[in-house]
């Protein structure tokens, strides 16, 4: 489904992304842990083009963009639209209602008629569990109703591939539970996910294989299980020793 | 010679009173004048001062927003124009620009009439001002709005007119406000390019009457009136798009 080949970001003499190679299978969770600075948001991002990589190839899907050469718009547009993101820090559209913002990329982008993306946006909200807030503006939802409605907004694009960034940072630790069962009820419908996370609970319950990267590098790709109890790189053990002490 | 300042000023001060308020002859003929020059004011006002006001306003604001969004392009030639653009016209009078426009140029072939020639030169002086405005308001957007934007798929004057504006309006609100407040009162420099708007017409008026305090107190009452309705507005527009803003 996703098959990155050595993906480079350099921003300015700062070189964020060493040659990343990663092979997903459709399906498949993948859980990318790591510290500050490792890169992480910024592959993820790459992988949605909001930055542009400066060299090295992406393939979602039926969709390649090799970043060696220059690429044009077109392409760039064809593989944006294979994935959707959700946001660290939801960055929804203010002026618009729960509905108006799941609507608005399948009326706009996707020329859906309005008829047609309202139910559609309707049945997403119920999805996430927010069918009673329709018509609500983001500012009168919590942190996390506000993420689950960012969450339908991605869902509504169809993509065949879920990038979340560190999707529960910003929450209250009383409002992160909600999101997560949102995103494992994803997962059990069989999409394609990449999670940035600091969550190790759900990296443990919910991913198929967990990352660690640290300098812009890939360190070690296992299984949650094996990843958590006997890690088989140095740095990976440092790194798990500090966020679970 | 203090007893002659005292004199001075007592002297000044009988004048002044017997000019204005004790004489009640006086005073009757004071408001006929008031009364009978208020036609005139106000059909200079609905004619030309709101119209130019309005027309200058809308098209100024068009100027503004393609010049906010020169200042903002990454193209250098686009900043360049609208830096000079900017710089021109703030570094200037506004009432040596409208002689320019309408002293100047017929002496190299182009002549333009009173009305089009405020037109243009009030235009180009808003679309200066407010470009700052609504580039400071679209740079106040968080990046994460054009960055959701992009995330679905939305192209760069999808994202402008359906994200970045509507939310820039918001802020530009009550310093766009300004902006035309401002203008209604500049449009009274159109009378020194011979538009026949309200404060020429109360000029004319004087000039035979020589009430000058008189007229240009009821032109000053009419403007304060026509803008104190303008704050009004703003006031309705501002409560209107906080909506979506919490507080």
């Amino acid at each position: 489904m996703i098959s990155i080949n050595g993906l480079h970001k350099k921003f300015g003499d700062l070189e964020v992304l060493k040659g990343i190679d990663l092979q997903v299978n459709k399906g498949q969770v993948i859980v990318v842990i790591g510290p500050s600075g490792s890169g992480k948001t910024t592959l993820l991002r790459c992988l949605n083009i909001l930055e542009v990589p400066t060299a090295g190839s992406i393939t979602i899907d039926e969709q390649t963009a090799d970043f060696s050469n220059t690429v044009n718009k077109r392409t760039i547009d064809l593989l944006r639209r294979e994935s959707a993101m959700v946001f660290q820090h939801y960055n929804l559209f203010p002026h618009m209602t729960a509905l108006q913002n799941v609507m608005e990329g399948p009326v706009i982008v996707k020329k859906m008629s309005k008829t047609d993306a309202r139910a559609k946006a309707e049945q997403l909200l119920n999805k996430v569990g927010l069918g009673d807030k329709l018509d609500f503006y983001p500012h009168q939802l919590s942190g996390g109703q506000q993420q689950r409605v960012g969450i339908a907004r991605a869902l509504a694009l169809e993509p065949k591939v879920m990038l979340f960034d560190e999707p529960t940072s910003a929450l209250d630790p009383e409002l992160v539970g909600e999101v997560l069962q949102v995103m494992k009820d994803l997962a059990n419908e069989g999409i394609t996910m990449m999670v940035v996370t600091h969550e190790m609970r759900f990296a443990n319950d919910v991913a198929n294989e967990v990352i660690f990267m640290d300098q812009g590098k890939i360190i070690e790709r296992s299984k949650p299980s094996d990843m958590f109890t006997h890690p088989k790189e140095e740095r990976t053990r440092q790194f798990l020793n500090l966020i679970q002490s | 010679m203090a007893h002659m300042r005292k004199f001075q000023i007592n002297g000044s001060a009988k004048m002044f009173w017997n000019n204005f308020a004790i004489d009640p002859e006086k005073m009757e003929r004071s408001l006929d004048i008031a009364q009978s020059s208020l036609q005139p004011l106000l059909e200079g006002a609905l004619v030309y001062t709101l119209p130019l006001s309005l027309i200058t306003f809308v098209v100024g604001l068009i100027l503004a927003i393609l010049t906010a969004l020169a200042r903002i392009s990454t193209v250098k030639p686009f900043q360049w124009i609208a830096r000079f653009y900017v710089s021109a016209i703030r570094g200037t009078p506004l009432l040596v620009q409208l002689f320019i426009l309408f002293y100047g140029l017929p002496s190299v072939g182009v002549v333009i009439d009173p009305f089009p020639a405020a037109v243009i030169g009030f235009s180009l002086n808003v679309g200066a001002y407010a470009s700052e405005v609504i580039r400071a308001a679209i740079l106040s957007i968080p990046k994460g709005q054009w960055e959701a934007a992009h995330m679905i798929g939305m192209s760069y004057t999808q994202t402008l007119r359906r994200v970045i504006l509507p939310q820039a309006t918001r802020v530009s609100i009550p310093p766009l406000s300004n902006t035309f407040i401002s203008l209604v009162k500049d449009t009274s420099l159109g009378s020194l390019i011979l538009v026949t708007e309200m404060f020429r017409r109360a000029q004319e008026i004087a000039a035979t009457n020589y009430e000058f305090l008189l007229l240009y107190t009821e032109v000053a009452i009419i403007y304060w009136i026509i803008c104190f309705f303008l704050s009004l507005i703003q006031g309705r527009l501002e409560h209107r798009f906080d909506r979506y803003v919490s507080r």
